[in-house]
């Protein structure tokens, strides 16, 4: 049965967020040949944004600007977005599994009293009914759910499905709604940017994790510096965070993010359950641990039994020689 | 102040979790006070110490669950509720939970509540939300500071490693990030007080709903393990000879580079 779904869209600086691509697809999915309508939010001129949603699968797009949007708010985005859902009664809503996607999900979905899907990393349509896949315990195990009643509303985590391929040859409109914002609650005073590269741990392709083993916030330079090479990010075991050697936002695990790159590099980590939670359905895993014994090496596509010191420079070296040839 | 703790019973973060007869099984499992709702009851003793007030821990589940309400007395909470759902109810979904405490907090005056930002089993991170909506309160999740000034309320929040800094006011929700504080652990005189603080249990009767009105929203049809991974290859020789073999099945097996 073809059903009207509709994604919201999510910018960071001014251009649009992989994941709400792969919201696209995934709501392709759910639409089951129905309309995918797309919806974004924000402050000055965002037809650009919304031609690119619709290059993306999209087969029409509602921009809302006002100034009261320029920065997420829940209070904000959940009155703008409400009042879209109220204009087109979608059977649908599919959004990414990011910090503004958990904020105002559960928001909208309390509001319309329906059933929320968070952080699907598969769906499929079986038999009229649209099965989600998510990770339950950190991704020890999985469960299949389906909405039982009404709206089918989710949201997918970054990077598990894969967008359609743009292409600029899709028409589609891109309208402009006006929408009335009153009574935001909560004012954001500043936001402080710690994350330098404004690539988001759980949207990394490629991530080079420093655990133990890298004995000082100064010992996470050459791990900074493999990342930069390969175009990934930085993250840590809750070692590193405990002793201090970097920032708990960096954390992964069970508690901390729950990550899955396409390529995932523990440095001095030795694989504590709670580590392997939070990593172990990365799709290639490299080990570089002193310690033969250890854990990670359990999980590991690849392992090298040495000093990451020792390793981790070498290692930068072969990648940068492979790049320059290729 | 009136400060109220949501909070959850969840697996051992050390459990290995096995699958029987469709479900997660948990023979033999230990079960903590979800970490996230650990820094939300530290929170919510710290500002009851500084602003006076009372500090009430809500947890839905089952009779087991008054366990980690004790140990939430014990680290300094001032009362307990147990909402016991296990004869009345099969299946729940996050709707279920917020229908449930929409009911409880109905007749309660609340300056503020405080959660986890998710649990660590089914981790959808949408009671704290949904709740404040019901209770058309303000909503500031994954806070890692918070300071209370009459009713002006100071928050930094997380966001994807940024800090955000908030100003909003109570009454209000917040659910809580770590990096917010250290949790206690709780004192032998603290097990010892625990034990005569006041735990509550109500069922769903006692709110006046029906069975009915907490029908879930979604089902789970099936819940299985991921395929075990299998270690891979341990690489040898010369450390430059392993670097230089890794880059090379990173390129061309696993097409990574």
């Amino acid at each position: 049965m073809s059903k009207k779904v509709l994604v919201i869209g999510e910018s960071r600086e001014g251009a649009l967020r992989n994941v709400t691509f792969e919201a696209i697809a995934a709501a392709n999915i759910v639409s089951d040949g129905g309309e995918v309508v797309g919806v974004l939010c924000g402050d000055g001129d965002l037809s650009q944004m919304g031609q690119e949603m619709v290059y993306h699968g999209a087969a029409r797009v509602i921009t809302i600007s006002n100034p009261e949007l320029k920065t997420y708010t829940s209070d904000g985005y959940s009155q703008a977005v409400y009042q879209v859902i109220q204009d087109e009664s979608p059977e649908g809503i599919i959004m990414g599994h990011t910090a503004i996607g958990k904020d105002l999900t559960p928001k909208l979905a309390s509001k319309l009293e329906s059933g929320l899907i968070s952080d699907a990393t598969e769906l499929v349509v079986d038999g009229g009914n649209v099965v989600f896949t998510r990770p339950i315990y950190s991704g020890k195990a999985f469960e299949k759910k389906e909405i039982t009643d009404g709206l089918v509303f989710a949201t997918i985590r970054p990077n598990n499905i894969p967008a359609l391929n743009r292409d600029d040859s899709l028409a589609g409109s891109v309208s402009e709604k006006e929408v009335e914002i009153s009574n935001i609650r909560t004012i954001i005073k500043d936001v402080l940017r710690k994350s330098s590269d404004g690539v988001d741990l759980s949207e990394a392709k490629v991530i080079v994790a420093g655990g133990r083993g890298v004995k000082s916030s100064e010992g996470f330079e050459p791990l900074e510096k493999l990342a930069e090479v390969l175009g990934g990010t930085v993250g840590a075991s809750r070692g590193a965070c405990d002793a201090g050697y970097c920032d708990y936002s960096l954390q992964i695990g069970q508690t901390g993010k729950v990550v899955t790159p396409d390529l995932y590099i523990a440095c001095g980590i030795s694989g504590a359950i709670q580590h392997l939670a939070g990593m172990s359905n990365s799709k290639i895993i490299v080990a570089i641990n002193k310690d033969p014994e250890a854990n990670i090496f359990n999980v590991a596509d690849y392992g090298i039994v040495g000093d990451l010191f020792d390793v981790v420079p070498k290692l930068i070296e072969q990648i940068k020689e492979i790049k320059v040839n290729a | 102040m009136n400060i109220y703790v949501l909070l959850k019973r969840t697996f051992d973060t050390e459990e290995k979790i096995s699958v029987a007869n469709g479900a997660i099984s948990d023979d033999g499992a230990e079960y903590i006070i979800n970490p996230y709702d650990e820094y939300a009851v530290e929170e919510a003793i710290n500002i009851r110490d500084e602003h006076g007030g009372e500090v009430t821990v809500v947890t839905i589940g089952e009779e087991d669950a008054e366990k980690q309400l004790r140990t939430a007395l014990a680290m300094g909470a001032d009362k307990a509720v147990l909402i016991n759902t296990e004869d009345d109810l099969e299946e729940g979904d996050q709707f279920t939970t917020v229908k449930i405490l929409e009911a409880f907090f109905e007749d309660k005056e609340v300056d503020i509540i405080l959660g986890g930002n998710v649990a660590i089993d089914e981790a959808s991170g949408q009671v704290g939300p949904r709740l404040a909506e019901r209770l058309d309160m303000p909503c500031v999740t994954t806070i890692t500071d918070i300071k209370i000034d009459g009713t002006t309320v100071s928050i930094e929040r997380d966001v994807e490693g940024d800090v955000e800094k908030v100003e909003t006011s109570l009454p209000l929700l917040v659910t809580c990030q770590q990096g917010l504080n250290e949790p206690r652990y709780p004192s032998l005189p603290g097990i010892m007080k625990a034990k005569k603080k006041p735990l509550d249990e109500l069922e769903i009767d006692d709110l006046d709903l029906d069975e009915d009105e907490v029908e879930p929203k979604t089902k789970t049809t099936e819940v299985f393990l991921p395929p075990e991974k299998e270690a891979g290859k341990v690489l040898e020789g010369e450390v430059d000879e392993q670097v230089k073999e890794l880059v090379s099945l990173l390129k061309t097996e696993a097409k990574v580079l």
